[in-house]
């Protein structure tokens, strides 16, 4: 029971046998796969991103009416929005974005929406990735079944995908193994603490799986990069919730996190990535202010994933999805409450970009969805179909029946994805 | 006597030495003599109310504008660093959700009611506010203190009553500036619009419908509970003037940081809500919309989910959501005869289903287990912080989440490993893993983690293997 002078060779031994107590439970290699070469980041943006601050449509004559203090001005006046195509713009903040379109490398969407219509973040979102119709009825993710279709086609066993964050989102969730890592901390656990644990869970698969994975990826991340590159554990006052500092440097945290492992050896295909804070029911702002704030740190997460991917990136295809718009009027608290039509992006070196693909149904009163919403004139599964069979390589037959059941009407688009 | 360990583990917070023998003889008769009244905070940390820290906070940003003003008058360079340091805000707000941590923590580690303790942080996680909204930071822990822990053990109607008048709820759902376009406020304004210069803009009021909406999704009837988009809205302009004291201007009025109905922000008039009309004036219209949905069938069979799934499975039994859902119409929502119902189910006593533990649940356990009380609250501000349940900020209004697919990825288990580790290095040769695993788990201690702790290098690393055990990670 003691700290005896023996315990550092103890420790070197039964540090083998960790390694081996956890490999046990696992396939051989971690993420060995020999799949295609494409990959996927999917940027979920939780509590409804304002899709006509994002991607305003200046040119439409409602909207600046509607929009108010809140609206995005027309290209080439101070504070402007970041011209595309003559109706809609970018909002000031996502100059990366703007840069990347105009090199081809980004579609942007306008007026869409995942196939739930009532007002819920958290139903929102929960069709959002369970990639039904309907808010329940599925305990998995639809991302999740396409990396477990791609497995069995291809009669393999590894992790293929990695949630940036403690805990798996929905859209991973399912039969398909999938690894979690948070980018605040790289634990240092005591090897021989780890290998008796392992034997203690020797008889609870659940926990041994969990042990396993976490062991493995502990190794992954130190085989990708060097811990320096790795953000460090939390350094701010204990206490600080982050949200009094801006969050813009969490989301390129998190993008940087999932880059390192994408370009490890055998590293993840995919990768999800969660940012919060768009719920700007209050003192939103427009071209500057909280919701700009937001924007910067999503463009600096791109940026940084275009970056740190490097030569991952001509493959690369970033979706960038929110659980639905907002309302097309400001609020009585310079905000705007919760909507329907939004938008969303593709971005990456693999895809045929420098396009805005909406099929605007404009802002007037008639137009507008119970009044109040941008009405949406595109299922997002059309554009998550496209993107599991153009660039994943998913069969259309099991996207149209196991991972997207109930969504005839939602065609497939075309041509996003290089070829 | 599995019974035993179900109440002390599963209804109640984890074993402090002693508990397993108190509920013993009686482990329902044990948990029904705790559900009665009010729950205090058990501990010794001294916590200000929430109206004096919304003073501070107001003083705290007068000075904040004070110095903006000062610096642009003087148009000294912006050093972006110093800027950034001082922050009056954040600065008069961090003592106090430190203070509000470590308080919980204490009367977790410490109440000798730990099942009406548990329903009280049921409660905070359903009322859910999120101190990372910078007006809620140093006010978050407030809410529980001061409007659940006085009405856990009450009627719903007034738990709700107090929830949705409480500043931190109010200011975190937005409802203090939401004005009705015909209020005596909008209506001044517009008079004055009409004579003021051209050009200017002028300003327009209207409601948000935040804080109306998440009331009914998420605190009573459920997002599948039958209203419509019409019925928030209307309930958004049923509860204007619903606000806080202590503004400038024409905001002025009431106590500064408590609740106020401010008259003329109020949209006047008749409403209609779910079918029926509401003729009361002022803010007793608001309270008589909460008054008939906390008795609501909807908001019953809601509240009874829930406490199922938290208290039972993450899938709730339809059999047991139907008994407290109907203790809970048959009493108007008294909760204690809910909670009775609860505890009369008996899929609740099932001794396989086993919920895996929140981080909260892990680490209130462990001060349980270990008889640790903590005093330092930074400790445990980054102790929550390492394991992904910073206290009081769920982020979303609908609280954390309540099922284990939400807390059980890898690299969360990682984290616990590492706080098991340091927690337990405290304990280099103070105490026999064995005996504590029997003295925390009773009968839940299986032999192979009995004989593992035995074999364990050291008493620290019997204690973290003890703490990571599946038996003590579940619940």
């Amino acid at each position: 029971m003691h700290p005896s002078p023996m315990r550092t060779t103890r420790r070197r031994f039964l540090l083998g046998t960790a390694a081996l107590a956890a490999g046990a439970a696992l396939p051989e290699v971690l993420f060995a796969h020999t799949g295609g070469s494409a990959r996927l980041v999917v940027v979920i943006l939780r509590g409804a991103l304002d899709g006509l601050a994002a991607v305003p449509p200046y040119a439409d004559p409602a909207y600046a009416g509607l929009h108010r203090e809140l609206a995005i001005s027309a290209p080439g006046v101070a504070d402007g929005a970041l011209a595309l195509d003559g109706t809609f713009g970018l909002h000031p903040s996502l100059t990366f974005f703007h840069e990347r379109y105009l090199a081809g490398e980004v579609v942007v969407f306008n007026a869409v929406a995942s196939p739930y219509r009532d007002r819920s973040h958290f139903d929102g979102q929960n069709v959002l990735e369970n990639g039904l119709a309907k808010p329940i009825g599925s305990a998995d993710g639809w991302l999740n079944r396409a990396l477990a279709a791609l497995s069995r086609s291809a009669g393999q066993t590894g992790e293929r995908a990695v949630a940036i964050s403690q805990n798996v989102p929905l859209i991973l969730r399912g039969d398909a193994p999938v690894i979690s890592k948070s980018p605040q901390t790289s634990p240092d656990v005591d090897e021989e603490l780890l290998s008796r644990l392992a034997d203690l869970y020797s008889k609870d698969d659940w926990f041994s799986a969990r042990l396993s994975e976490a062991v493995q990826t502990g190794k992954l991340t130190e085989a990708g990069g060097s811990p320096a590159e790795l953000p460090a554990m939390n350094p701010t006052t204990p206490g600080v919730p982050p949200a009094t500092t801006p969050g813009t440097d969490r989301v390129s945290g998190a993008a940087r996190m999932a880059a390192t492992l994408m370009r490890s050896v055998g590293g993840p295909e995919v990768a999800v990535i969660e940012a919060g804070g768009w719920d700007t029911h209050a003192n939103q702002g427009g071209a500057k202010g909280a919701l700009a704030q937001r924007l910067t740190g999503l463009d600096k997460a791109l940026r940084t994933l275009a970056d740190e991917l490097g030569p991952l990136w001509p493959q690369t295809a970033v979706l960038v999805v929110t659980e639905f718009g907002r309302t097309a009027a400001m609020n009585g608290t310079r905000g705007t409450d919760h909507g329907t039509g939004g938008c969303a992006f593709l971005a990456g070196g693999a895809v045929r970009g420098g396009r805005v693909i909406a099929d605007w149904p404009g802002l007037s009163r008639a137009a507008l969805l119970d009044n109040r919403d941008l009405r949406p004139t595109l299922d997002l599964r059309s554009l998550f179909k496209a993107v599991l069979d153009e660039h994943m390589r998913v069969d259309a037959k099991t996207l149209a029946t196991r991972i997207f059941p109930d969504s005839r009407g939602a065609r497939p688009l075309q041509g996003l994805i290089r070829v | 006597m599995i019974q035993t360990e179900i109440a002390v583990l599963r209804f109640g917070l984890g074993a402090r030495t002693g508990d397993l023998a108190a509920a013993g003889g009686d482990p329902r008769a044990w948990l029904m003599a705790q559900i009665e009244g009010a729950v205090p905070l058990a501990g010794n940390t001294p916590l200000a109310p929430s109206d004096r820290i919304f003073a501070e906070l107001l003083a705290a940003r007068d000075a904040l504008e004070e110095l903006k003003r000062e610096s642009a008058a003087q148009r000294a360079p912006t050093d972006a660093t110093a800027a950034a340091a001082f922050n009056p805000v954040r600065d008069a707000y961090l003592p106090h959700y430190r203070a509000q941590v470590l308080a919980r923590a204490q009367s977790a580690a410490l109440t000798t009611r730990p099942f009406a303790e548990r329903l009280v942080h049921f409660w905070t996680n359903h009322f859910a506010v999120s101190a990372d909204k910078g007006a809620v930071f140093g006010i978050a822990g407030t809410l529980e203190n001061e409007a659940i822990r006085p009405h856990v053990g009450g009627r719903f109607v007034d738990l709700l009553t107090a929830v949705e008048q409480h500043p931190a709820m109010i200011a975190f759902l937005d409802n203090q500036y939401s004005v009705g376009k015909d209020s005596v406020l909008a209506l001044v304004a517009a008079r004055r619009g009409a004579g003021a210069a051209e050009g200017k803009p002028k300003r327009e009021f209207g409601i948000n419908e935040n804080l109306a909406r998440e009331i009914l999704e998420l605190h009573t009837l459920g997002v599948n509970g039958g209203y419509t988009q019409t019925d928030v809205t209307n309930f958004a302009q049923i509860i204007t003037g619903w606000s806080i004291g202590g503004g400038k201007g024409r905001l002025a009025g009431g106590t500064s940081g408590q609740f106020y109905f401010r008259d003329n922000l109020h949209e006047p008039g008749p409403k209609k809500f779910l079918g029926k009309t509401y003729y009361e004036s002022g803010r007793r219209q608001g309270e008589a919309v909460l008054a008939d949905l906390a008795v609501h069938p909807a908001t019953a069979h809601f509240i009874a989910t829930k406490l199922v799934r938290h208290f039972v499975a993450d899938d709730p039994p339809p059999a047991a959501v139907e008994r407290v859902a109907r203790a809970f119409l048959k009493s108007g929502g008294d909760l204690p005869r809910v909670y009775a119902a609860l505890v009369e189910a008996p899929e609740a006593w099932d001794a396989d289903v086993r919920k895996f533990k929140t981080p909260e649940d892990f680490v209130f356990s462990t001060l349980r287990a270990l008889g640790f009380s903590p005093q330092k609250p930074e400790e445990m501000v980054r102790t929550f912080e390492l394991l992904g349940q910073r206290q009081y900020t769920p982020g979303s209004p609908a609280g954390w989440p309540d099922t284990s697919k939400s807390w059980d990825g890898s690299d969360a288990l990682l984290r616990r490993v590492l706080w098991a580790s340091r927690v337990a290095g405290r304990y280099e040769q103070a105490l026999d893993p064995a005996d504590l695993a029997v003295s925390c788990l009773g009968a839940y201690a299986r032999p192979e983690t009995v004989a593992a702790l035995r074999r364990a290098s050291s008493a620290s690393q019997g204690v973290a293997l003890l703490l990571m055990s599946p038996e003590f990670q579940r619940r």
